[in-house]
């Protein structure tokens, strides 16, 4: 808390310095330093196998649920390295949230989904306020509406919109401070995907956003920032262009990055 | 015209050879089936013979069971207690142990461990259960002996327990892959959410596999109940009507084995009594499977 404290000023959720991500010898993400400010929505942008959720992975250290994974550099999470020694990974994800491109409940009721994380957290709450924080989270995730009836409900029942939906409430449960979305609509309906976007949103306030997308006009037209990532003749990924969404996609400085928001490749 | 008859001759073999695998197929299945109606047919069929001589309610009341002796009693109490209790203490042995092997194995095992742990198991499933039952008789009596002195040579808590740890690789390996088979985006939810290892395993991929972990469970059981080399080495001859684990006792597969090796004459009702007896295992099995069966429908989780 103290570092919370000392860095009430600044303006950044998540800085990564000079972070490289390997599987192996191979090398997946090259140098990548990048800040990402707080209450604002990140895009990460580019064609596929460039390295956008291998660096999105690294964020909160999902990383290292792959054996093989390593990753150099530093990414400082209010300040402070959370690859440094003695960090503990499990932490880090509790204030850095998922939510991941297919929709995963678990098979378990609305209820125990959305309340799974403040159990596991050990948070001592009386019936009353485990009821109160489900229904904020689900009214948080847009989804409280439509399943308040039906709260004991397996939330495989949901369909695939509402499935993500719930993935996100139950992410919202825990309280992070940043939420990770890999290609969270990718698998929806362009209605489902519109109401996501609305309540990124609405998300916006009070959390920090980063979402992967390829959907070039969902990054244009949800986003704050957007980071475009290309990958060199080795496959490594790299960070080609950093700024504003409407100075990456009106007036990028970068051609690759022009080609790219103009469709020519990827 | 060249290529009309190249194409028009093995397209009829392949008709005929395909006609042929499918007889084979069905002629395979039939056999299967053919032969346990054949079974069942005969147990029912021997079962209502003995039944027409011994009545059902002293079967089911009676609580001695001495069809070899000269006051001869019909109840059929005293060996499935037995049964019971030897498959009960296995169970106590294999379920805990199978498990705690299992989640190792799948969620914190590494690949290395795992390819080495899952054969040695499988060395364990493949070692005859007569040499499982010599070794309850003179090891694990003997040793039971030092700590229970009033222990019986032949008991049910050596048999029970010896029967368990073969059973360990049933359970083991079926609930292994169950949660195998647990998809990886669970577990990355799980984390995602702050777990440790141990809570995505035991909140989210136990429960999410538990209907496969059920039915190993309940598999096990049911290879408890007829499991018959350990328990007519171990466990004793004497059918008595009790729950103590450190007297000889007789389950329905130790009697089995007692009138088969006899010479009990074919017709006699002692003879009948082999079917009564196999009837009634046949019929705790089968509940058991039927059980196993409700449960992997009702609590499968369909994933997609
Ligand atoms: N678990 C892994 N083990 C080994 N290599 C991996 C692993 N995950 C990703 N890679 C490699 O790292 C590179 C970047 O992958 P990543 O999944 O981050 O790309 P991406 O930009 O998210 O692609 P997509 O748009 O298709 O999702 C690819 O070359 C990929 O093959
Ligand atoms: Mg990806």
């Amino acid at each position: 808390m103290t570092t919370h404290d000392l860095e009430y000023d600044n303006p950044n959720a998540i800085e990564a310095h000079n972070m490289s991500v390997y599987y192996g010898s191979f090398r997946a993400v090259k140098d990548v330093s990048l800040a990402i400010e707080k209450n604002r929505i990140t895009a990460l942008i580019g064609p596929s196998g460039c390295g956008k959720s291998t660096v999105l992975r690294s964020f909160n250290r999902m990383n290292d649920l792959v054996p093989s994974a390593r990753v150099e550099g530093q990414v400082l999470f209010h300040g402070e390295n959370i690859y440094a020694p003695g960090v503990d990974p499990v932490n880090v994800r509790r204030r850095i949230g998922m939510v991941f491109q297919k929709p995963n409940p678990f098979p378990k009721s609305i209820y125990e989904n959305v309340i799974y994380g403040p159990r596991i957290n050990g948070w001592k709450l009386s019936r009353r306020e485990m009821d109160e924080l489900v229904e904020r989270s689900l009214r948080g995730a847009a989804l409280w509406d439509e399943v308040k009836d039906k709260l004991n409900q397996n939330g495989l029942s949901l369909s695939g919109g509402q499935q993500q939906r719930l993935c996100i409430a139950r992410a919202l449960a825990v309280e992070p401070e940043v939420i990770l979305m890999d290609e969270p609509c990718s698998a929806l309906d362009p209605i489902s995907t519109l109401k996501i976007e609305e309540l990124m949103f609405e998300l916006r306030q009070h959390y920090t956003i980063i979402i992967v997308t390829h959907n070039m006009q969902q990054a244009s037209r949800a986003s704050d920032y957007t980071a475009f990532f290309l990958m060199d003749s080795d496959r490594t990924g790299q960070l080609v262009e950093y700024g504003s969404t409407s100075q990456i996609f009106q007036n990028p400085k970068d051609e690759r990055t022009e080609q790219y928001i103009s469709g020519q490749f990827g | 015209m060249a290529v009309t008859e190249l194409r028009r001759q093995p397209s009829l073999l392949r008709a005929a050879f395909e006609r042929f695998i499918q007889v084979l197929l069905v002629f395979a299945a039939a056999i299967s089936i053919l032969t346990t109606a054949g079974i069942v047919f005969s147990l029912v069929f021997e079962t209502i013979a003995f039944f027409s001589e011994v009545s059902i309610v002293e079967f089911l009341t009676e609580t001695e069971w001495t069809p070899l002796f000269s006051i001869k009693k019909y109840g059929i109490w005293p060996l499935v207690t037995a049964t019971v209790l030897t498959s009960a203490i296995a169970m106590m042995v294999a379920v805990p142990l199978g498990l705690i092997a299992a989640i190792f194995l799948s969620e914190f095992a590494s690949d290395n461990i795992r390819r080495t742990v899952k054969p040695l198991l499988e060395i364990l499933a493949g070692i005859p259960t007569v040499v499982y039952g010599y070794f309850a008789l003179t090891t694990i009596t003997p040793f039971l002996k030092n700590f229970i002195p009033t222990l019986s040579i032949f008991n049910s808590l050596s048999a029970g327990l010896v029967m368990g740890v073969m059973l360990i690789p049933f359970v083991a390996s079926l609930s292994e892959d169950a949660l195998s088979a647990v998809p990886n985006s669970l577990r990355e939810a799980a984390y995602g959410l702050g777990s440790t290892r141990f809570e995505v395993a035991v909140r989210v991929i136990t429960p999410a596999a538990i209907s496969g972990i059920v039915a190993s469970i309940v598999l096990a059981f049911s290879r408890a109940i007829g499991e018959t080399m350990i328990v007519a080495i171990a466990a004793g001859q004497n059918p008595r009507l009790t729950f103590d684990p450190t007297v000889p006792v007789m389950t329905m597969t130790s009697y089995i084995v007692q009138v088969s090796l006899g010479d009990t004459p074919y017709g006699s009702l002692s003879y009948y009594t082999l079917y009564a007896v196999g009837f009634t295992l046949f019929i705790f099995t089968f509940i058991l499977n039927i059980f196993s069966y409700w449960m992997v429908r009702k609590f499968r989780e369909v994933y997609d």
